[in-house]
């Protein structure tokens, strides 16, 4: 049943411009794999090419000894080959077994066998744990779900190797104990799994052998039980990461809080709650996913029905019916849906840069010059490693378009800045720079607020946590009684506040 | 290390820039050169086929039609780019033109001031575009109705009113008046026709608001991902309800100067206009799932367009009446060179 890939030599360029260089290294059945690196590292690129999606420019990959190219991912998947993406490849119209089956539909004649497709999706859905029904609508799914029918997906399908890029981006622990112990079924199975994650404390603890690669380079492969975190990340940026977090300043709690939320609720979402920001001052919000407190803040910012409660800043009443008198008010927010809600990724740099700003560079017309100036600045002031500052946001790294990302709500000059997710999908050396910016926004004095769902950046950057459940604040962290176990515990209800 | 390391990075970024230097000047090629090549040479083949072709008068006749469906298409640039359509627009002129002829007749049997009276036309021309357009973007954005649906429905209703109003037959303007209304459509202006300016005016106008205001911006973000322009800031709904007020404008100027053509306004007015407007812009490059576009290239997808019924008018190759199987070979032919990759 298992079988040994081996990578011999591998080089890939787009263009003119090499990805990856010369990489060579083997996998064994029944081991599972971390893949680490920093965004643009060629991680993607080099499982896209195990998977059929790219064929390298030189060198093979060889399975069982034996030479393969393959055209399509089609052509991998028969192979045993399967990747499963970030941004889950399902169709929301179809049902669980259609997506299942799409393109490998079981036939009796000319109709499909719709009894024996939905038995094995059933047997499959089993073995993985998922909870969904074969006639459930994909699109009706929770995240966490859709993965698990992915993972599915690939069982009926024979998988030897097992791809996941990024799997836990957008699951709550609990759910991620549900894939890791699957992740272990599957090795017992004698699957290869390739587990790509940004996560290092995730890699330590699923992984077997940890493969680090660095500019489209291979830098080592060890056992993971003799590589610690520390030297993991130290291997991923090339220089020891001596520290990822700004010391904390001092706040202080005297005087009128920049922005005070009372009793607010949003329809389905969150149950009055309230909470006080101050100058300076660096907010966590802990909880897990569907805790509602994405949706808190759209409904702070008017992109959600808000039905009761007041907003102050500044001691005064707000009326904040929709971002655009938000950011009049000096408060803005970054989403966490950074494609979808926060950069227009097909547009140039600059464009992003000055969206929510126009009216600087208006008189009485645009001046693409003084945008082009302005976007120099940011470049600088923000670190952003851009190759063509004339190219499209896409063109930038996780880690860069997040920057710019950052660079462009703060135009505005916000006396509040709101922090959804922020170092989703950026490398540790991006990672580190967003923290150590946000700090620096806080000694300027701003009030910062950082939603997130790693409770380790909250606890490293945070002065006070404040954790949700089911649309309710069930707690109020200070920053020396913070520790994941203290956040774990309220986000899931295993103890309450009044304790 | 890291200083041996150094000129890699730079190395690469200079590869990128000229990669995306090339990316660039391909697409600037074919997007944006396009329609104005295929222009150029569609002229050198009328000039071959037919010597009068070249001539001024030719051109300026050509041009002078292009204005009315050229200047609609300026206005359905911004409705296009920022993810929109309209359907009802040749509707509307119809209705528009009858409904001012009816005006001018019966303020004319009032008020002895002919000009005043045309005037007062020409203003309820641009009141009513403008209101039908306010209409359409507010049941667009505030009833959240497709603007496909919202268009479609008021595409049957516009004409239905004028077929109406005009019994079945024609609403005509009294004789003395298309006299005095009659050098808006046919009067010149340093050897070039009234329309013609008013086509470039409107042209120059569209240019500057997408390129270089802060509503053209916006009409290019929301077309770009709607949703990031809502979580920045822009006010997606009256930038929206502003689209179809310009192009509701543009379709009222476009009528004020078509009406003296003919003097009269019946079922056929404007037939089949939205699709002569909507593939201007198409063939001109902007991008029918929204996002980008030039005004300039629709300027040059109207004349384009005209050009071929011209020349096909000129010569005796293909029938005339084949000239809208040849438009539509050009509008599929263009679309399959400016298609993405997927």
């Amino acid at each position: 049943m298992g079988l040994a890939v081996e990578f011999h030599g591998i080089a890939k360029d787009f263009g003119s411009v090499r990805v990856l260089h010369d990489v060579s290294f083997r996998l064994e059945a029944g081991r599972v794999y971390g893949l680490i690196g920093e965004n643009g590292a060629g991680k993607s690129t080099l499982m896209k090419i195990l998977a059929g999606y790219h064929e390298p420019s030189a060198g093979a990959v060889v399975i069982d000894g034996e030479p393969v190219s393959f055209a399509s991912s089609r052509e991998a998947e028969e192979r045993g080959i399967v990747m499963v993406h970030q941004e889950l490849n399902l169709a929301d119209a179809l049902t669980v077994v259609q997506n299942m089956f799409l393109g490998h539909e079981i036939r009796k004649g000319f109709l499909l066998d719709e009894k024996t497709m939905a038995r094995q999706a059933e047997a499959a859905l089993e073995s993985v744990g998922a909870h969904s029904h074969p006639d459930d609508r994909v699109g009706d799914l929770i995240v966490a779900e859709k993965q698990l029918v992915e993972i599915a997906k690939a069982q009926v399908r024979h998988t030897r190797v097992l791809i996941l890029d990024e799997p836990t981006a957008s699951l709550t622990p609990n759910e991620c104990e549900h894939l890791f112990s699957l992740i272990a079924q599957l090795r017992e199975e004698g699957i290869i799994v390739l587990y790509i994650s940004h996560k290092l404390d995730e890699v330590e603890r699923v992984t077997d052998e940890v493969i680090v690669m660095r500019d489209g380079h291979f830098i080592s492969q060890a056992k993971t039980s003799e590589t610690s975190r520390s030297r993991m990340a130290a291997l991923m940026v090339g220089r020891e990461l001596s520290d990822m977090y700004p010391p904390k300043r001092p706040v202080s709690d005297a005087g009128e809080p920049l922005l005070r939320v009372e009793d607010v609720s949003v329809a389905g979402w969150a149950q009055s709650v309230s909470f006080s920001l101050m100058p300076g001052e660096i907010l966590g919000f802990a909880g897990l996913v569907g805790a509602g407190r994405t949706e808190l803040f759209e409904g702070i910012l008017g992109l959600r029905p808000r039905s009761s409660g007041r907003i102050l800043m500044g001691g005064k009443d707000v009326r904040m019916g929709d971002p655009r008198a938000a950011a009049r008010l000096g408060l803005t927010y970054l989403s966490e849906d950074r494609k979808g809600k926060g950069l227009h990724v097909g547009r140039v740099l600059s464009d992003n840069l000055t969206l929510l700003d126009l009216k600087t560079y208006t008189h009485p017309f645009l001046s693409p010059r003084e945008e082009r100036a302005a976007l120099d600045r940011a470049v600088d002031e923000f670190g952003i490693r851009v190759g063509d500052r004339d190219g499209l946001a896409s063109s930038l790294s996780g880690g860069n378009q997040q920057k710019l990302a950052i660079a462009k709500y703060l135009a505005p000059e916000p006396h509040i800045f709101v922090l959804d997710e922020p170092t989703r999908g950026v490398d540790v050396g991006a990672k580190r720079d967003i923290y150590f910016l946000i700090d620096r926004l806080a000694a300027e004095g701003r009030g910062i607020i950082v939603i997130s769902s790693e409770l380790v950046e909250l606890i490293g950057l945070c002065h006070r946590v404040i954790v949700m459940r089911d649309g309710r604040v069930t707690a109020e962290v200070p920053a020396d009684r913070l520790s994941e176990e203290e956040l774990l515990s309220h986000a899931i209800g295993t103890r309450t506040a009044a304790e | 290390m890291p200083s041996a390391q150094e000129p890699q990075p730079n190395e690469a970024e200079g590869q990128s820039a000229r990669a995306s230097a090339r990316r660039r000047l391909g697409k600037f090629d074919l997007s944006s050169q396009g329609p104005i090549l295929g222009l150029i040479l569609l002229a050198i083949v009328g000039t071959a086929l037919n010597s009068d072709f070249a001539s001024l008068a030719n051109w300026m006749n050509v041009l002078t039609r292009t204005s009315f469906i050229g200047i609609i298409a300026v206005g359905m640039t911004f409705v296009i780019i920022s993810g929109g359509i309209d359907l009802s627009v040749g509707s509307m002129v119809a209705l528009i033109a009858g409904s001012i002829i009816l005006v001018i007749n019966s303020l004319a049997t009032h008020i002895d001031a002919p000009v005043l009276v045309v005037i007062v036309g020409m203003m309820v021309s641009l009141m009513m575009g403008a209101a039908f357009g306010t209409m359409h973007g507010l049941l667009i954005t505030k009833g959240r109705i497709e603007p496909f649906i919202v268009t479609l429905g008021t595409l049957g209703t516009f004409r239905a009113v004028l077929t109406w109003l005009a019994d079945g037959g024609a609403i005509t303007l009294d004789f003395g008046l298309s006299q005095t209304y009659g050098p808006v459509y046919y009067g010149t202006l340093l050897g070039i026709p009234i329309p013609v300016w008013v086509f470039l005016g409107v042209a120059i106008i569209g240019t500057v608001l997408l390129r270089r205001t802060a509503f053209g911006r916006y009409v290019q973000a929301i077309g770009s991902n709607e949703q990031v322009a809502r979580y920045a800031a822009v006010d997606v709904d009256r930038v929206k309800i502003l689209t179809y007020a310009f192009l509701g404008l543009c379709v009222g100027i476009a009528t004020l100067l078509y009406v003296p053509r003919l003097g009269s306004a019946s079922p056929t007015t404007g037939l089949l206009w939205e699709l002569e407007a909507i593939a201007a812009v198409i063939v001109g490059g902007t991008s029918f799932k929204g996002g980008s576009g030039r005004v300039t290239g629709t300027v040059i997808g109207a004349i384009l367009l005209s050009v071929i019924g011209n020349i096909l008018n000129l010569t005796s190759i293909i029938s005339v009446h084949l000239n809208a199987a040849v438009q539509g070979i050009v509008i599929i032919s263009v679309a399959f060179l400016q298609r993405r990759r997927p």
